[in-house]
């Protein structure tokens, strides 16, 4: 995917280049073949796929070799992720193998472009048309008229589209893969012409569609027995059309999050073992259901492997005790519940083959049946326990002498958790991948500790003002496939540190140096050498000038997102040089830098630039700002200062407005200073007391 | 002298009933019993005044009597082995009602020179009453003869056989009445209540028959004996007549009136079809309510303004006796119509007009909106209006629905109807499309198959969609034929135009759905 974006926002300027080129071998005709003509395709495309792993822009290199080349690419590419939707028809005609569309990046894209887009290419098997707006009943019409080979088709957030579309898009027959989320005006009309036609439907999102009742779904769950997977979130759902649901022969994920019409007696009305094919059940956020319900379903699904009752109900023992019926159980969420005393014990006795259990949020959790627990539930990997402050030393100490194979431990903001315990993790779960420590007691030594965590590859350790340069290159020195590292607002931290993870982490994907106010450009020097770098976030670094982000722009060439918020010293420079390397930039924060119009209007030439925050600019004016909102095409999202409002006039905002892009206006008062990470952190936990 | 004159004459009557009756009947011991008890009651009849009673006695004892065989079957039930007698014989019931007719003929005889005679003769009252009485009797046995033949028809039962003076003592019962008229009329409340009879300490023995009848316990016995000493009696005619109406007027078991408490009225047809009812005598102008008659008549003059004149007349000639009244329904055959054996009567003259229309006339008025339903009445029409077109839940099939839950019943019931959408949900119009008027059908199907395609009209688009895939199901002449009309109702601009080739033939669609269906 990445691969189809970085070869696709350059396609405009490779499109000239091919043009300006193309005459000049005609008139020197070359009487040997390149000898790429004599490889069969399919080597020839296994090559292709060799080098594209290798490198995301190594394909377009290679297009630009030669023609055979460039036909042996179009040959070769099945994913087209075009950037603008002008851009479609030409991009669809140059790739007519591709059998996926995705058109995210895309925010609007009008009938008629989609229209003549999928009449060039009838290859097509999927479309993602999920973030894309301005079509209607007609393009949708087009789309199944003219692909019918389509069977995944996302049109989730048509917030305008209802029934007229979804008789269109009953017209797919052959659709297996349908999403139709956030359609509020679809009612159970359009419902039912996909389910009578697209009766192959394996999956199916009817989230937020608020307007389809249960004569809709009782209909689908009569004429779509193939169903395997059904969202029906946010659906006014009721026991009514419920029973019908949970009786699909294959069903084997139904997820209900919100629904409120489900209660203890739509629940209770099912047959003892009457679904015997699902496995997963999120019932996440329904609020009319008590644990008598829960108890009262379990009998229902005896195959479950995955249960979510995040902010659902009470947990009590007598409800945990039901789940002996899931012998089977693996995944356990009750993100945000209130734990009734020995409910947490009882997980312990009958949930024995969990392997992912989360408690985030959750209150009522005590070191004591934590601890009891854990310490049956041998087959952990993933343990959230996030915001569960009541927790101790005690409990850490359960946690990691008894679930030693834990891949994956949250604990963010345990701040009882002293640091000495927090050593503990490090010693015994050596398998850990993914941890978070996100604002606790974590030191030096915890660090040293994790340093045998060899596959971490995502670790957050943001707020833990202890830590220092010393601890993280232990982590730098032994953890070399980590991706992610959060070091928010650590204010201990300076370059040394930095470098190490730079120097020992070459996988580094995502660093967030936000407010660790000592790092300067040596710092961004050494992470350009992490060529995976796609997201970096030095918000609040005031030492970071134009310098370093040019060594950025210039080593990371995937830099997508890039957030460099008061980084008062960085200027035009820096601008200058991500226009000229971060193609690949979608996403940047500007705000309180010293960029001019100059910087700003440079930035428009990344052509898929999506995402921008230019709030408090000291350098730019109300015309710069319009020139480069006009500019840049693929804009979808754009935060600026209010003031501007009234500054730029309203018909050049209408059109970058009809162009797809959304502005959101800010009014927050003009902050320059910084304060230290100590002061800050002191500062939000009296908030959080309060 | 009085009393002489009817001993004697009973005597003599007795004499004769007798004979015939032995003559008849193989039970002599039975038939004097009979023969006596008929003296008891037919004492006071005057012998002279009788002309009919000759030629009375000589057909009804030969119609009456059976062929030998069955004669002397009967006869040995009665004595022998009565428990035989569960099969009831046509013939035997043929002759019975042959006597019948004629009895009635004689009785209707006597009663009109009764009538003669009361003419020239103004004096004679005791003669008179004797004639009553006897006109009684005879219409006593003609019931129970009735009752016997048609009680054979139900499941027979032995039972012991009543006793021999069954009629006579019932007669004594109606003895009292006046009239032979309030025989009718005294006879049905002692069915009804026949239980409180028997408090005059002889059980009754019609009373007795009577129980058996309504307990669905026949005798065939009483086929043979009871007729007996009746047809074996003189007889008076005219009540006959106006009891067999009587008796059909009460038969309608409406609402909850009990039977013959009402009366039934029958208008003809041309009445109940007559636009106007009331008509002014001045002018001959026409009205269909009184009270326009009235206003009307205001202009004829100052003596129609009077408030006498002017006030509603029904009032004070209906308060007298309030007959409740009921109708009928001139249609025979009909529920409605009293001849019907369940019949039941019409409340009002509103109700006869409204259910003679609705039943037994042509529908002429026809939906201007929707052009199939059609009406008789003018008012189902407005009903009809009213609603039409609000059947906005539409399926591709063409069948339209008031509810959606009706319509999504139907859609899961059939495979392949989808939920169509009306036309105002479909913004696309169809200006693309160009129909062809005026060519052939086949050509038409294939314009409908190509062109509906790239139209966005969710209707005609199912229906595409159908035909590629089930034709069989969709079209189906009668799926077929109300899709259009029904679609018309939601027809927008952009939509009329690929209307068009089915409008102009309406059959022609339903034929080439056939020709789908079949291919």
């Amino acid at each position: 995917m990445a691969a189809a974006a970085a070869q696709q926002h350059r396609h405009p300027k490779r499109r000239r280049l091919f043009l300006s080129l193309s005459p000049s071998p005609s008139p020197t005709p070359t009487p040997v073949a390149p000898p790429l003509d004599t490889l069969a395709d399919e080597l020839l495309f296994l090559v292709l796929d060799r080098v594209a792993q290798a490198d995301p822009r190594a394909l377009k290199s290679f297009a630009l070799a030669s023609r055979a080349c460039h036909a042996a690419e179009s040959r070769h590419r099945r994913v087209v992720r075009p950037l603008r939707p002008d851009l479609l028809p030409a991009a669809l005609a140059r790739y007519p193998c591709a059998t996926r569309l995705d058109l995210s990046l895309c925010a609007r894209v009008p009938d008629a472009a989609l229209a003549s887009a999928v009449s060039s290419c009838s290859a097509l098997r999927a479309v993602d048309l999920s973030r894309s707006r301005g079509f209607g009943a007609a393009g949708v019409a087009a789309l199944a008229a003219l692909c019918p080979g389509l069977a995944d088709l996302d049109l989730s957030n048509g917030v305008d589209l209802g029934d007229a579309a979804a008789a269109e898009v009953g017209r797919a027959r052959g659709l297996r893969r349908l999403s139709l989320a956030r359609w509020k005006p679809l009612t159970d009309m359009g419902l039912g012409c996909v389910a009578v036609v697209c009766t192959e439907l394996r999956e199916l999102s009817l989230k937020w569609c608020l307007g389809v009742s249960d004569l809709g779904i009782q209909l689908l769950a009569l004429k779509c027995r193939k169903l395997t997977s059904l969202n029906l979130s946010y659906t006014m759902i009721t026991k009514d059309s419920f029973p019908a649901i949970m009786k699909l022969p294959n069903l084997q994920e139904l997820t209900l999050v919100g629904c409120i019409g489900i209660d203890d007696v739509a629940l209770d009305s099912l047959d003892k073992e009457c679904s015997k094919s699902l496995q997963v059940l999120d019932m996440s956020l329904c609020q009319n259901i008590t644990d008598v319900g829960v108890s009262s379903i379990v009998k229902s699904v005896p195959n479950l492997l995955e249960l979510d009752l995040s902010y659902c109900c009470p947990v009590t023992p007598s409800m945990v005790r039901s789940f002996q019926k899931i012998p089977k159980l693996q995944t356990l969420k009750l993100e945000g519940c209130k734990f009734m005393a020995y409910a947490l014990k009882a997980i312990g006795i009958s949930c024995v083959s969990l392997r992912e259990l989360s408690l985030s949020k959750c209150s009522g959790v005590m070191d004591t049946e934590l601890s009891l627990a854990v310490s049956r539930l041998k087959n952990l990997l993933k343990l959230d326990i996030t915001c569960c402050r009541n927790i101790t030393d005690v409990s850490l100490a359960a946690i990691t002498s008894s679930c030693t194979s834990l891949i994956s431990l949250r604990m963010e903001s345990c701040s009882r958790v002293s640091s000495g315990a927090l050593q503990l993790i490090g010693k015994h779960c050596s398998h850990l991948e993914e941890l978070d420590l996100t604002d606790s007691d974590l030191d030096d030594e915890g660090l040293k500790a994790l340093a045998r965590c060899s596959k971490l590859s995502s670790l957050k350790i943001g707020i833990c003002l202890k830590i220092s340069d010393e601890g993280l290159t232990h982590i730098g020195r032994s953890c070399p496939k980590l991706c992610d590292i959060d070091l928010y607002r650590c204010g201990g931290l300076s370059n040394d540190g930095i470098i190490q993870i730079a120097q020992g982490c070459p996988m580094l994907e995502c660093i967030n140096l936000s407010y660790c106010t000592e790092i300067t450009d040596r710092s961004l020097i050494s992470l350009s050498k992490c060529a995976k770098l796609n997201t970096l976030e030095i918000r609040g670094c005031p030492m970071i000038t134009s310098t370093g982000l040019s060594e950025i722009a210039m080593g990371c060439r995937l830099l997508s997102k890039l957030d460099i918020k008061k980084c008062f010293e960085i200027n035009d420079v820096g601008m200058l040089y991500l226009s000229q390397f971060s193609h690949s930039l979608r996403q940047i924060n500007l705000s309180y830098c010293s960029v001019t119009d100059i910087g700003l209007l440079s930035l428009s030439s990344i052509s898929g630039l999506q995402n921008m925050t230019i709030v408090h600019l000291a350098g730019i004016t109300p015309n710069g700002l319009m020139a480069t909102l006009m500019v840049c095409g693929c804009l979808t999202k754009v935060k600026v200062h209010e003031a501007f409002k009234s500054k730029m006039p309203a018909h050049m905002i209408k059109n970058v407005e009809a162009r797809g892009c959304v502005f959101q206006w800010i009014d927050k008062p003009f902050k320059v200073e910084v304060e230290p990470c100590d002061v800050w952190k002191q500062q939000s936990q009296d908030v959080l007391v309060r | 002298m009085e009393g002489r004159m009817t001993s004697l004459e009973a005597t003599m009557k007795a004499s004769s009933t007798m004979a015939s009756s032995m003559a008849r009947n193989a039970d002599p011991d039975q038939q004097t019993l009979r023969s006596n008890s008929v003296e008891q009651f037919y004492f006071p009849r005057p012998g002279q005044s009788l002309p009919g009673i000759p030629p009375f006695f000589g057909p009804p004892s030969s119609s009456l009597y059976l062929p030998n065989d069955n004669e002397a079957k009967f006869g040995n039930q009665f004595e022998s082995n009565p428990s035989q007698n569960t099969d009831w014989d046509p013939q035997a019931i043929v002759s019975n009602l042959t006597f019948l007719e004629q009895k009635i003929k004689q009785v209707k005889d006597i009663v009109q020179s009764m009538n003669n005679r009361e003419n020239q003769v103004a004096g004679g009252s005791s003669e008179l009453a004797a004639k009553q009485q006897l006109i009684t009797a005879d219409l006593t046995s003609i019931i129970i003869q009735l009752i016997s033949t048609a009680g054979s028809l139900l499941p027979s039962m032995k039972n012991p056989l009543l006793s021999s003076n069954p009629a006579v003592r019932q007669l004594g019962n109606t003895l009292g009445s006046p009239m032979g008229f309030g025989m009718n009329a005294n006879q049905r409340p002692s069915v009804d209540s026949k239980t409180d009879i028997p408090d005059t300490g002889k059980t009754s023995d019609y009373d007795e028959l009577m129980n058996s009848l309504n307990t669905a316990q026949d005798e065939r016995d009483e086929l043979i004996k009871c007729p007996n000493p009746c047809g074996g009696e003189g007889s008076e005619p005219t009540p006959m007549e106006d009891h067999d109406v009587k008796e059909s007027d009460d038969g309608g078991e409406g609402e909850n009136l009990p039977p013959g408490s009402y009366v039934v009225l029958q208008l003809e047809k041309e009445e109940i079809l007559a636009p106007h009812t009331h008509f002014c005598l001045i002018c001959g102008k026409g009205f269909k309510r009184d009270a326009n008659l009235r206003m009307h008549m205001r202009g004829h003059g100052d003596e129609y303004k009077t408030p006498a004149a002017l006030a509603k007349p029904t009032k004070d000639s209906g308060a007298d006796h309030a007959p409740v009244t009921r109708y009928s329904c001139p249609f025979v055959g009909c529920k409605r119509n009293k001849e019907h054996k369940k019949f039941q009567p019409l409340k009002t003259i509103l109700c006869v007009k409204n259910h003679y229309k609705r039943s037994h006339c042509d529908k002429s008025y026809t939906c201007s909106r929707c052009n199939t339903k059609k009406f008789s009445v003018i008012a189902d029409l407005k009903t009809h209006e009213k609603h039409c077109g609000r059947d906005k839940w539409l399926c591709s099939c063409g069948t339209t629905f008031s509810r959606k839950d009706k319509l999504f019943g139907h859609v899961a019931l059939f495979q392949g109807h989808t939920p169509a959408l009306p036309m105002e949900d479909v913004k696309v119009s169809e200006a693309s499309e160009q129909p062809h008027d005026s060519e052939p059908m086949n050509e038409m199907a294939r314009s409908m198959v190509y062109s509906f395609p790239s139209s966005s009209s969710d209707g005609i688009s199912n229906l595409d969609m159908k035909m590629a895939d089930d034709v069989r199901g969709y079209f189906s002449p009668l799926s077929f034929d109300p899709c259009f009309g029904a679609l018309d109702d939601f027809t927008r601009p952009g939509f009329d135009i690929s209307e068009n080739p089915f409008s102009f033939l309406p059959s022609g669609s339903c034929s080439y759905g056939q020709q789908n269906g079949d291919s």
